[in-house]
């Protein structure tokens, strides 16, 4: 009756699909959103790995500023030649390492990831489709993603290297820093934006449109709505960055002047251009997208959190409506607070007092969510696995990514705080022990559902109790050095910034703000050997990971447990019907501590 | 594997798939367009009094193709409607015709093209500006110009106001201090004209590479699952719409205003 009898005979990959594809069509040029989704997981994970090194390298530098960089160094003076000559990090390649770092994360790692990967893995099999809405259409914005990638990647290896004007790429600098690799990142944006547009279009048309039967609004799982409201952010944001980016490009290529100014200098010559520009016209487009951007990277975390939460909690989500409407708000407000990011522009004080109050308007739903999520905890029978552990540490420290945030709102203190360490400090603890937490947790959680077996649970300790150190140990002295002073974009740690002292110099960093760079530094070793087990215990569980032996492991009441395992192409064998909200956890006088929303309901 | 509602309209909804699909798709379109006119009401707030030209562009020209893209409109819908009806003979006349007209606009746009790309204003060493069209080059290097002489950019500035005499104007190589076409790079408004008409001509391109594709081989659907095919034909109207109506804003922002 339940799942588990009928998975047995089903449990095997080869039976599940039903027709021969052959190897390329089946994992290469594959319709299917699963394979679509394991393709984002691992290309994403490959890019979350490679931008981790990329700080690496600049930690090491900021700590031990001209000396050549252990183990790495010879390396990187073969493949870049003059921008990092006896292995030693140039200024210019520690600023294109910079903006490659965020662009990478942001672009290429952490929304490829949460969105691409968990919003085509799950989505259809959370709903209780057989596939996404438009399945080519699916395989091409991977694809698109995978060139984007590619171009971002080439562009290290072209004369002048890679972008160095940060991932904001503000103008003039990113219009005059004579390297094409600028134009490299607008052509790389372009292709990515068009993939999380084809993405997005299809997420929220197959939530709309292929929902099973029963399944109404106020019944889907929180996960499928935290990707409704982000898929809706990247349709509706993206596109004036989009604009802003063809401009930059026609700026570098065609000559023209959006954003450059009249009277613009470049190394003291006056520049040959028409002028009339405005740089503060692309902040205002960058930030309209990057802002509602960190929604969508917390969105899905948020709704990886929920499930796994009320899973552990053996009871229903507190507050599910609140926390829906909530997250529906984040997404309307998230519009309309981007100038909190160009308080230093000179705006006006009636529009910086306009943004203050939509910033700390903006607060309140994800206080509720967060809130929501913690009262949940309350007088649940908590397993603490390893899952489970990410997303009560997700809790604590999105907390703190969240609070520091305020002191940035406002537009008084952010005079203060603006472009330094702290600032760092603060999207790190959002986007890293925050989003990406909550990615981790999400990984051991449907392991089991992708291949049958389970993760280490002894390693996934291991890997969880290691970065929850090590992030805190690399982000928490971020604040005291931002609040010190110390600007984010030095290239040699503040080293030379503070050379001169004494009475009437203002500014120097003391002997021990510097010096925090040593500690961060080896807290990002301590980070990056953490992750060893976590890449070690993902590939041997694939093969050798114990086996499961039911299709529902973790006793889930939501439609991605109630199909084979893994699921076949198509995903359930018969077309699902629900009868119940997503969290039937503990139901009084139930049979069993769950109740999945397929279970048809008892005739009296 | 079938997925549900490609062909037949979801009942609670009200819409099949690629329906949805292309309204959402034309959402965010109205999010790109939005930032490109949005960046455009900011650049012009913040010109510099004097700098922002007026009348640079042909209003005959502009008008036929407004009138072009209506015409367009039109004949989209009669194709979707002669679907609807059966009528498949039409629906090839009507489609044929929307591909012909999208076809004489890109060409009446090319020509607006050369025009802008051929004219020149080459400021000479005695401070004066030359600005007309060129006529050739010579072997010398001296470039001929048909077109007039002025004292200041200034007067240059209105393009409806009458001004003196054209005529064809030799300029010695020796004599030029600095040669442009009015290409993007010319001013912010030509930046402004080209990036967003180009813009505007990319998506005409794109839909009438489809409109081509549901003319030509896909019309072969009409055979095989005609109900899906002029579903087709709608979502690919609902696209050329939404293009059409960006042109209805275009005109009046770059050719009158």
């Amino acid at each position: 009756m339940q799942a588990t009898t009928q998975a047995i005979p089903h449990t095997f990959p080869d039976h599940a699909a039903h027709e021969d594809l052959g190897f390329w069509r089946k994992y290469v040029f594959s319709i299917d959103h699963k394979v679509i989704g394991v393709q984002y997981g691992f290309t994403a994970l490959g890019f979350l790995l490679f931008g981790f090194f990329l700080m690496l390298m600049m930690r090491w530098q900021m700590a031990h500023p001209g000396q050549p960089i252990p183990v790495v160094g010879p390396l990187l003076t073969a493949l870049l030649g003059d921008m990092a000559t006896r292995g030693i990090m140039s200024p210019e390649l520690y600023n294109s390492f910079g903006a490659m770092h965020g662009t990478i994360m942001v672009f290429l790692a952490i929304v490829p990831l949460a969105v691409g990967a968990y919003g085509n893995y799950l989505v259809p099999l959370q709903i209780g489709a057989n596939d996404m809405a438009f399945p080519k259409l699916n395989m091409m914005s991977y694809q698109v993603y995978f060139v984007g990638g590619v171009i971002m990647l080439v562009s290290f290896f072209i004369p002048g290297g890679a972008a160095q004007a940060g991932w904001t790429s503000y103008p003039p600098l990113s219009t005059s820093i004579p390297t094409d690799g600028q134009t490299y990142w607008l052509i790389g944006m372009v292709f990515l934006i068009t993939s999380s547009l084809l993405g997005s279009v299809n997420i929220i048309a197959t939530i709309i449109q292929l929902r099973a039967p029963g399944l109404t609004w106020m019944r889907l799982p929180f996960h499928v709505w935290a990707q409704f409201t982000a898929a809706f952010l990247l349709l509706l944001a993206f596109p004036p960055l989009e604009a802003a980016g063809v401009m930059q490009l026609m700026d570098r290529v065609a000559g023209t002047s959006f954003f450059l100014p009249t009277g613009l200098a470049v190394g003291g010559n006056l520049a040959n251009i028409s002028g009339g520009g405005s740089p503060l016209l692309w902040q205002h487009l960058f930030w309209f997208l990057a802002h509602p951007e960190v929604y969508v990277l917390i969105l899905p975390a948020l709704g990886i959190i929920t499930e796994i939460i009320a899973n552990n909690t053996r009871k229903p989500i507190w507050g599910y409506r609140s926390m829906v409407y909530s997250a529906l708000g984040l997404g309307f407000m998230s519009f309309l607070v981007w100038a909190h990011h160009m308080y230093l522009t000179g705006m006006g004080t009636k529009i910086a007092t306009f943004f203050q109050t939509t910033t700390m308007i903006i607060s309140i739903p994800s206080v509720i969510i967060l809130t929501c999520l913690l009262i949940s905890l309350w007088g649940g029978s908590i397993r603490l696995n390893t899952p489970m552990l990410f997303a009560l540490a997700f809790l604590p420290m999105f907390g703190i990514g969240g609070l520091t945030g305020l002191p940035l709102g406002f537009s008084a203190s952010d005079i203060h705080l603006h472009d330094t360490y702290y600032v760092i400090g603060h999207f790190h603890y959002v986007v890293a022990p925050g989003t990406i937490f909550a990615l981790f947790a999400g990984i051991y959680f449907w392991f089991p559902k992708l291949t049958g077996r389970r993760m280490s649970e002894y390693w996934g300790k291991v890997h969880f109790w290691g970065s929850f150190l090590f992030m805190n140990l690399v982000f928490m002295p971020m604040f005291i050095q931002g609040l010190a002073g110390m600007l984010r974009r030095m290239s040699d740690g503040g080293v030379q910034y503070s050379a001169l002292k004494g009475t009437g110099v203002s500014g120097a960093l003391s002997e021990t703000v510097i010096g925090l760079n040593h500690f961060i530094l080896w807290g990002a070793v301590g980070l990056a050997i953490a992750q060893v087990p976590f890449i070690l215990n993902l590939f041997w569980s694939i093969r050798h990971g114990e086996r499961v032996t039911s299709d529902n492991p973790w006793d889930s009441t939501t439609l991605e447990w109630q199909t084979p395992t893994p699921p076949p192409h198509g995903n359930f064998l018969t077309p699902p019907s629900v009868y119940r909200m997503p969290y039937e956890y503990s139901v009084p006088g139930a049979a069993k501590d769950f109740l999945p929303q397929n279970e048809p309901p008892v005739k009296p | 594997m079938e997925i549900a509602y490609t062909v037949h309209p979801r009942p609670d909804t009200g819409v099949y798939n690629a329906k949805l699909g292309m309204w959402l798709f034309l959402a965010s379109e109205v999010m790109l367009f939005g930032g490109l006119f949005s960046s455009y009401i900011l650049l012009r707030a913040g010109a510099l009094p004097g700098t922002w030209p007026s009348g640079w562009l042909s209003v005959p020209l502009g008008t036929l193709n407004t009138i072009i893209l209506a015409l367009s409109a039109v004949t989209t819908l009669l194709a979707w409607y002669s679907c609807k009806s059966g009528m498949f003979d039409k629906f090839k006349l009507f489609q044929g015709l929307t591909i012909l007209l999208a076809v004489v606009f890109l060409g009446i746009k090319s020509y607006e093209y050369r025009d802008k790309l051929t004219h020149y204003e080459v400021e000479l060493k005695n401070g004066q500006l030359a600005d007309g069209h060129l006529v050739r080059r010579e072997a010398s290097g001296a470039v001929v110009l048909h077109g007039r002489l002025v004292q200041s950019r200034a007067e240059l500035m209105d393009g409806r106001k009458a001004h003196g005499e054209r005529q064809e104007l030799t300029i010695a190589k020796a004599d030029i201090v600095r040669m442009q076409n009015y290409g993007p790079a010319h001013n912010t408004f030509l930046a402004l004209y080209f990036t967003l008409t180009g813009l505007h001509a990319l998506h005409i391109i794109g839909g009438l590479v489809v409109m081509s594709y549901l003319w030509g081989p896909g019309s072969r659907m009409w055979k095989t699952n005609p109900e899906r095919f002029t579903n087709r034909v709608e979502v690919a109207g609902l696209f050329w719409h939404f293009v059409d109506l960006v042109w209805i804003f275009l005109f009046p922002t770059l050719y009158l205003i």
